[in-house]
This record gives C-alpha cells, structure tokens and sequence, in this order.
C-alpha cells in the first residue's frame, strides 16, 4: 500500500527529531504503528490507551448530540417560539432540526476549540520533552465543551483549557501523572476566574446574556431567563414575579412553585432543563454509564458507590427536613428538602460520577478505595449543593477534593495488604 | 496436609498450533549451546578454553559465587567458540557433537544412607543444581542457605507449553529418586501440584504433598501455588524445580549419568505439523522447527512459551530451562485504524469494540505486536482481574521503578518472580514492560539486601 509505505518514510525521517511525536501523533491515528515486543511477554492484548479513551468518547457522544437538541430547545423556549415539551423523551418539540442547528452552531466551536488548544498544548510538551503524546486529552477534551454553560466566550475557554492542560497535567508529568482532574480544573478555573459567566440565572440558556445586554442597552424585549433547578431550588421560598404568557399579567410565586411547575421529574430526568450542555439528560448519562461498564473501561465500583453517598446524604437532609429541625424559611430548606432521589437527577451530579469521577488517574487506584472515594464523593456532593447554594454544583468541588484525597485513601487500602503480610511473618517467627 | 487449589483470576490465552502428542526424535543438532543469560545472576568462570574435548556431564564452567556450583556439557565434543560481551563476560559457549557419546560416570548414588549435605554436594558437582531455583529473587538456588519448602508444579497453564502428562510418561523412577533425594534438603514438605483432571505421573509418588490445580493460567505458575499454600515471608527461602528436570536429576542418581535430554513441545501458528521432539538441552531449534515446517517467511522463534520465553534466532538454540518452542509471527507491520475499528481476532479482557469475550473457546492466532505504544499508567484494576496473589501488582511495579526498598519489601517482593507478571503484561493497556521490571527490581535487592 503506497500510502502506508510513505508514511513509514516520513516516520523514519522525522525519527529522533522534536517533530517526531507530532508527527506520530497523527499517524498512529491512522495507523496502529508497527512495534513489536521486546521484553517479557511476547504476545499483547488488544487493547491500548487510544481504544480505551476511545470508548469513554463513544459513551459521551449521546450527550453531546442531546446537548446540541438541548441548547436550541432551551433558547427557542426561551424566547417563546416553541413550548414545552408534552410527548415524553421523543417529543417533536425537542428533536426538531431548527433546536439542532441552533445548538450545533453553538457547541460545535466549544469542541473544535477544546480539542485544538489543549491537543497544541499537549504537542508543545510532548515536542520538549521528547515523549510521545499521551490520549488523556481525548478525553478531557471531549468533557470540556459538555461542562461549561453554552453562551461561554471561546477565548475564555482557550484561557481556561491552557491552564488546565499546563498546571494541571504537565507540571506534574503528563498523562498518568496528574493529581487533580484537568477538564474539572478547567471548569474550575472558569468558575474562580470568571463567576459572572458560570452561575446565576443568565448564562444557561443560549441568548441571555445577549438579550441582557440589549436591554441594558435600551431594547425593551423581554429578558431570557434560565435558571437551573439548582437556582431554583436554592431560592426555594423566596418570591419570583414573572409575566404570564400573555406578557401582561405579573404572577408572583415562589422560586420552588415556579419550578415544580416549569419541569417534572420526566423533564430532568430526559434532560429537558438549562444546564451546562452536556450534563442533562439522566437518562443517555446512564446508557453511557452502562455502556462503560459494558466493556470494563469505566468503574462501576466508583459509579454506584457515587450514587449510594449521594442517596445516603439526600436521605439525612430529608431526615432533618422531617424531623423539623429546619424551618422553612431557612435558605437551605429548598435543598434539603429536595426528595433524596431526585439529587441523582438534577444537576451535574450524573454526569460528574459517571465521567469524571471514573477518570483512573486521579481517582482510587485500589478497588477497596474505589468504593470509599465513590461514596465521598455522592456524599460531599450533596452536602456542598445544599449548603453552599453560591456554588451551583458541588459535584465539581467535591470530585477535585476526593483527587487530593485518593492517594490517602489508597495508602490506607495497601497498609492494609502491608499488614497482613507482616501479621503472617508475626504469626509465624512467634 | 493436601490442598487444592483454585484460582478464578487468570487468564487462559488459547492459541493456534498446539503441539499434538506424538513424540519424534529430532534430527541430532551439530552444534550446543549453554548460554549464561539462561542462569540470571551467574558470573561464569570458564573450564573447559577453545578446543577442549569434553564429555556428557563435563563441567563447562562453574559460579564465580560458589566454586562447587558447576555447569556442564549436554553433549560430548569440542568447545569450539566462547563469544563474550562487554567487560569480557561471557555471552555463550558453543560445543561441536562427537559423533561418539561417552559420559561421566558419577556412580548410582545411595539414597538411603545420604543425608543433605551429601545430596549437596553430589547435584553441585554433577551439573544438576542449577536446575534447582529459589524465591525470593527468581535465580538459581544458594546452596547455603535451607529452604522451608520445596514446589514442583506438574501442571503447566501458559499457552502451548508441553504437557507434563505427556512428556513424563514412564518416568516414574527417576521422578522419585529425585524426590527423595531433594526431600532430605528440606525441613519442610516437598509440594507436588497436578492439574485437577491429569493423569501426571507425579501424582503417584511417596514422600510429597500432593495438590490438585484448577483454574485459568497462572494457576499452573509455581508462584501462585506457593502464595495459595505456603507463601513466602521475609528470611524464607522456597527451592522450586520443573518436573523434567526432576527426571534429569533423578536419572543422574539412578544410573551415574547426566542425561540432557529433553521432550520439547514444537507449536505455534506458523507450525504446519506442531508436535513433541525428543532432543537435549542446548540444541539447535532449527533441529526442530523445520521438521515441524514453518509456514511464514516473517516469524519469531521463541525458546519457552508465548508468555515467558526468550525470542531466539532461527539457528539459534534451546534454552537450558526450556521444554517448549514456539513459534508466531512477527507483527511488524501497521495497521489501518487499529486502535478504534471492532477487533474480532485477537484477545482482550475487555469489551472496548473487542469481542474475544464472545468466543472463549477460539484459538486465536496472536502476532508479536504490541498493539499500542508505551503509555505512563494510566487504568487501575485491570491487573488485579489477572493476578491471583494477595498483592498489589501496580503499586509493586512502581516502587521497583522508583527502586525504593522498603516498600517494595512491605509490599510482597519476596513472593514474586518476573513470570508472575506475564498476565499483567499482556493485559496492559499502557504497554508497560511488567517481567522487565519486576526482574529490575529483584536484581536491585539482591544486590543491596541478598
């Protein structure tokens, strides 16, 4: 074959060269390269990091196209061209072409953006370092443009994903090295550094900020709002005023009326709801979680004890609710007394156990700890959406706090394997 | 106290070209070969210069370590080449066959009234104690020390290695010689483990512990059975020894001669007739290989299994430890998209768009690819679906890279050999050379604790 042949010219010319991991780069994207094996068993299984990371994008594809759906229905909702939806998960209002475009032509720069600046990143060090390029950003690059809020500015995201790549990944090594997450550091970068475009009631829905600024600007349409069931519930018995459909009539309520009325638990758990684009849908972030333990790439042992700790902590604040500890008109009644079950649905919750608390690196590498750190992190989830409403997901923080606690957990999972050889050497010098 | 074992991690790569149960005699090889790479650790100090005529049994050379230890001639000639590496160290000694055989005639040797110095000193100086290993360390056994037991496994699991079964029928007399004669060098039990369905002769002999295996590979590495019966603490020695070398052992006792002979399991993909040869230890494989035929122009000889064994040359030759050859083709070519497209022929302990998981009974026919580059770590838990000992393999591997002692003590060092890792190895996603440095890691301590 001529081309395979040319490309094996090219591989040896640029060999020993700093452009030889970028070129490598692409070329094992075409071709699985021709290195035998030297040492130690002379046979391998099939599997390497490329098909692995692979597998993780495959799972998050359903996502991404429900994002796509998703940010158009959200913005034509928002300005009224359409209504809610009636007929369940294929409902014709969701699916339809005019929802798709209006998302694609929004997310798909996200992706395109992701995945050029942190791959160049990723190429730099490989290139001064020496070392091939590694597929970790595979992934994180496919996970950056689901988790942030549709609206947000590209360069914002390049800023962003630099950092992430630079401080998260390569100061410590590269792929397989890093401590903390890089696509949570990423959003947690945005977050810090740019709070105003990553929470609030203006950001969710594509065109409100735009339509913010055009009524600052003098403009009287109506303003976008979409605020997330998080904000929603934060505010639970606080009073909201809107206009009603005929634009006239002003309707006061509260925060947690105005919700329950907005979406039903069908709606979250489809995916119908403002949210940062990929994190929606409940239902395609359980096939995808199905689907990565299907084929033994994603740990089930960290997804289900995710969603026990998030359960657990949901069912203490339904217990405090209940036991009328709180009042209501406490700030963190709205959250608290959330059903328990529900907290798996709304939010990021789902997405962020399914897919970023599996990530191998930075979570337990131990299988005892596995279960541990899955179940802080539902746990402490929780615990920070209730009481930290200013942060619309604790599922970010609290993944990025069990990274810097999971060495931890596994030293004490492996002392124990180290224990039980020193108590047999005991039992038997004695 | 018999016990059985059963494991459940493992992995039973099943692979084309088993050698089927008919035994050969392989063309006489012109020239042997004892290759020091074969006897990891050993520093050897030439007898027998260019030009020597020695006999069957006739030291070649003996351990710098421990003078008494020799090492000796499979096969009566001339030493004609001794090619050596860097710092002059010896690499490989070549002996031209005589076409007459003559031995060295050590005498039978009484069972009864010898004690254990006695059976020392007689394997030492016959050329029969390298084939006695010890663990810790993988390496051939210090005669100083005692060991708290001795482990023979009758059962082999890695793919397309010979069946003991098969290659020890008749064997019955020289299998329990040495028995006995290796049960006076320990306090302790002389383990024997047999598959669970086998008909091994071993399964008949006095004056063991018998144990019947089952279970996917490794449950046939003489590592797994020592952690499921007897594992290996700090200060503890385990002699282990393959069961044909019991018959060379035991042949020596019965009849005074060194008898380096050898049923070898000829397989692989590329074979056209895989099946057993009787020849000796250091022969040339082409002796065998193309009797068997070999149906590619682009293959790999292997002394040993897919798992374990060494890549050697076409005229290259038997490794003294080795009862298998086998040989599969080189993977050196590129393949269009290989990492994403559906994978149907070759093995994999995942389902990423691989599909071996649908058919466990196909023999598969794996190429020396390593279907990937070297990657840092990056997956947790693979391993441990693998690894049937009570040990953390990933966490083991690093604190050899990192060559940090006390953890790599604290962690289960002493129990493992590089053939443990094998499984790991071949599952590893990221590439990672597992047997390299686990080997790495026991030659560092060796060095620095002993």
């Amino acid at each position: 074959m001529a081309l395979k042949d040319k490309l094996h010219d090219l591989k040896m010319k640029y060999a020993g060269t700093k452009m030889s991991p970028v070129f490598n780069a692409f070329h094992t994207f075409l071709y699985a390269p021709n290195e035998t094996t030297h040492s130690g068993s002379h046979i391998r299984g099939a599997d390497d990091l490329k098909r692995t990371m692979n597998t993780v994008i495959m799972a998050l594809v359903p996502c991404l196209i429900f994002g796509m759906f998703n940010a158009g229905y959200q913005h034509h909702l928002a300005t009224g061209e359409i209504n809610s939806v009636t007929g369940g998960f294929f409902s014709a209002e969701f699916w339809s072409s005019s929802n798709f475009w209006v998302g694609f032509a929004k997310v798909l720069p996200l992706v395109i953006v992701s995945y050029v600046v942190g791959l160049a990143v990723e190429m730099f060090f490989a290139a001064k370092n020496g070392h091939e390029v590694e597929e970790g950003y595979l992934v994180t690059g496919m996970l950056v443009p689901l988790i942030v809020p549709i609206d947000i500015p590209l360069w914002m995201l390049s800023v962003a994903v630099i950092f992430g790549v630079v401080l998260g990944k390569e100061v410590f090594g590269g792929t397989g090295m890093n401590i903390l997450n890089p696509a949570l550091l990423i959003r947690a970068f945005l977050f810090f550094a740019y709070p105003t475009w990553m929470s609030g009631d203006k950001v969710w829905v594509h065109g409100a900020v735009e339509r913010t600024n055009e009524i600052a600007a003098g403009s009287n349409a109506d303003a976008i709002s979409g605020e997330t069931l998080l904000g929603y519930y934060a505010k639970f018995g606080q009073e909201l005023k809107y206009k009603a459909a005929d634009g006239i009539t002003e309707i006061t309520t509260t925060y947690g009326d105005r919700a329950n009325e907005l979406y039903s638990i069908w709606d979250m758990f489809y995916g119908f709801i403002p949210g940062s684009v990929g994190e929606t849908s409940t239902l395609l972030i359980l096939i995808g979680a199905l689907f990565l333990i299907f084929s033994k790439i994603g740990s089930w042992r960290i997804m289900l004890s995710a969603a026990l700790g998030a359960l657990a902590m949901g069912l203490i604040f339904n217990f405090v609710v209940d036991s009328g500890w709180i009042t209501e008109s406490s700030k963190f009644y709205g959250l608290m007394s959330t059903t328990y079950w529900h907290h798996l649905i709304i939010g990021g919750f789902a997405f962020g156990a399914v897919y970023m608390a599996t990530d191998p690196v930075t979570a337990s590498q131990t299988n005892k700890g596995k279960w541990i750190y899955g179940f802080l992190i539902g746990f402490i989830s929780i615990l920070i959406r209730v009481f930290n409403p200013a942060y619309p997901e604790g599922v970010m923080l609290a993944i990025l706090l069990m990274n810097v606690f999971a060495p931890t957990i596994d030293h004490y999972v492996v002392q124990g394997n180290v224990k039980r050889r020193m108590k047999r050497l005991k039992a038997k010098t004695a | 106290m018999s016990k059985d074992i059963r494991i459940k991690k493992g992995l039973d790569i099943k692979l084309q070209g088993e050698a089927e149960k008919t035994l050969t005699n392989a063309v006489a090889s012109n020239v042997y070969s004892l290759l020091p790479v074969d006897f990891h650790g050993i520093t050897p100090k030439l007898i027998a210069k260019v030009g020597a005529k020695v006999k069957t049994g006739e030291p070649i050379f003996y351990n710098k370590e421990v003078d008494s230890m020799n090492f000796v001639s499979p096969i009566s000639g001339e030493v004609i080449e001794v090619s050596r590496g860097e710092k002059r160290r010896i690499t490989g000694i070549k002996i031209q066959a005589a076409k007459e055989q003559t031995y060295t005639e050590h005498g039978t040797f009484d069972l009864s009234s010898a004690d254990a110095e006695k059976v020392k000193n007689h394997l030492l100086v016959s050329g029969c104690w390298p084939f006695i290993k010890q663990r810790p360390y993988d390496v051939i056994a210090n005669p100083t020390k005692s060991p708290k037991a001795i482990f023979i496994s009758g059962y082999a699991s890695a793919p397309l290695t010979a069946c003991y079964d098969f290659v020890l029928q008749g064997k019955e007399a020289e299998l329990q010689a040495a028995v006995t004669a290796l049960g006076k060098l320990t306090e302790g039990s002389v383990h024997v483990s047999v598959g669970a369905k086998s008909s091994n002769p071993l399964a008949g002999l006095n004056g063991i512990v018998l144990h019947k295996v089952s279970g996917p590979h490794p449950s046939g590495n003489v590592g797994t059975q020592i952690a499921k019966i007897d594992p290996i603490n700090k200060g503890e020695t385990i002699w282990t020894i393959s069961p044909q070398d019991l018959v060379i052992i035991g042949e020596l006792l019965l009849t005074g001669k060194f008898n380096a002979e050898r049923i070898v399991a000829v397989g692989g993909s590329v074979v056209k007739n895989p099946k057993y040869y009787k020849t000796k230890i250091g022969a040339e494989v082409a002796s065998m290989i193309y009797d068997a035929g070999v149906d590619s122009d682009n293959f790999r000889v292997i002394s040993g299994n897919v798992l374990t064994g060494r890549a050697v040359k076409p005229d290259g030759f038997l490794g003294y430890y080795d009862n298998t050859v086998t040989l599969i083709p080189e993977g050196n070519d590129y393949e269009l998209f290989g990492w994403n497209k559906p994978v149907f022929n070759k093995i994999s302990n995942s389902r990423a768009l691989t599909f071996s998981w649908l058919t466990p009974n196909k023999k598969y026919d794996l190429d020396t690819n390593t279907n990937g580059e070297h990657r840092a770590f990056v997956l947790t838990g693979k391993y441990e679906e693998v690894f049937p000992l009570d040990i953390y393999p990933m966490q083991l591997m690093k604190a050899c890279m990192y060559g940090d002692l006390d953890e790599m003590e604290a962690l289960g060092m002493y129990e493992v050999a590089p053939e443990d890792f094998a499984l790991t190895e071949f599952v590893c996603v990221s590439k990672q050379p597992h047997q390299e440095i686990i080997r790495k890691g026991l030659d560092l301590m060796l060095k620095e604790i002993g």
